[in-house]
């Protein structure tokens, strides 16, 4: 099954058991705070996840590793390369 | 394990500056390392001379640890591979990008991490671990992350870094893969770990920086992002 098959067929359980027990589709007579609790669910899922993304995006953002000791290091090599091919005869 | 060699392939487009100067990382690493391996040069016939530094090299090393496998045009990523592994006599593939983005230093790690678990392939990550980038602003990081982010979200892949393409496989691995994998670019290097999934391929990774462009720049514009979501809804739908 592709990642898309896989979303949509969540997304549809998730509609049809939200629309189940918000407008009462099959007769079960649940109490109502489940019909008021489950109303605003995907809504409130929706922004969770927004907001739960834009943390995430931002903490990984502000943590990402500068490697400034890499690059000097590799400053460095160069130089040092350069220098030893030279003497091996290449010629840039 | 006695046998056990590596190939490096190094697919070259107009790289006579640094050319040089990842061969001389690598012959230091692996020399140090004791491994054996050899350095596939693939020149897309680079009118800046790259061959031509190439072969000097070539006489510098030995023609048993540089091979030069040029190809007349750029013919793309894939191709390369391809091209490359028909003549690595290596049982172990390393790709990597020959403009000094990825340090060979890292080498030893890859393999010690592929003996760890046998792992099919060997993953370099600039997101976890003590992984991470140099030269990049706060946008490129932003764009790098989010879309990262999105391309976790969307295909839960099971490795850090899709995009990275600092990597070391087992030859037939590489061989089955590239031959399944129709993108280009970045999402090329994506749908290689998707189709790794697909096939129970175990994956392993390890910390790697990423020094960005020594010699030039390197832009991310909107061209790009716009093939690289391209790329990944195509992923998301087909695999």
């Amino acid at each position: 099954m592709t990642k898309l098959l896989e979303w949509l067929f969540g997304v549809s359980f998730v509609l049809v058991a939200w629309a189940v027990v918000s407008f009462d589709l099959l007769d079960l007579s649940l109490p109502q705070t489940y019909r008021e609790v489950a109303w605003p669910m995907p809504l409130y899922l929706l922004v969770s996840f927004g907001c739960y993304s834009l943390a995430t995006v931002g903490y990984r953002v502000a943590t990402f590793n500068d490697c400034e000791e890499a690059a000097k290091e590799l400053q460095e090599q160069i130089k040092e390369a350069k220098e030893d091919l030279r003497k091996k005869g290449l010629k840039m | 394990m006695l046998g056990d060699k590596y190939s490096v392939l190094l697919p070259t487009y107009n790289e006579r500056e640094n050319l040089p100067l990842i061969v001389w990382l690598l012959v230091k690493y692996f020399g140090e390392s004791g491994y054996n391996y050899e350095i596939i040069v693939i020149d897309d016939g680079s009118p800046d001379g790259t061959l031509e530094i190439a072969e000097q090299l070539q006489k510098i090393y030995g023609e048993d640890k540089i091979l030069l496998r040029p190809r007349e045009k750029k013919l793309g990523l894939g191709t390369a591979y391809i091209h490359g592994i028909k003549h690595a006599t290596g049982n172990f593939i390393f790709i990597m990008d020959a403009d000094l983005s990825h340090h060979p230093k890292f080498i030893p790690e890859f393999i010690e991490k592929q003996k760890e678990g046998n792992y099919d392939l060997v993953s370099g990550t600039r997101y976890q671990g003590n992984g991470g980038v140099y030269g990049w602003d706060l946008r490129r990081k932003l764009i790098s992350r989010g879309a990262n982010f999105l391309t976790q979200v969307l295909l839960r892949p099971g490795a850090s870094d899709l995009t990275g393409s600092f990597r070391l496989y087992k030859k037939k691995v590489l061989e089955s893969l590239v031959e399944r994998c129709v993108s280009k670019g970045y999402v090329f290097q994506m749908e290689m770990i998707v189709r790794a999934r697909q096939l129970n391929y175990t994956i392993g990774e390890v910390p790697i920086s990423f020094v960005d462009r020594v010699y030039g720049e390197s832009k991310l514009g909107g061209n790009e992002i716009v093939s690289f979501v391209k790329g990944l809804l195509t992923l998301f739908a087909t695999t």
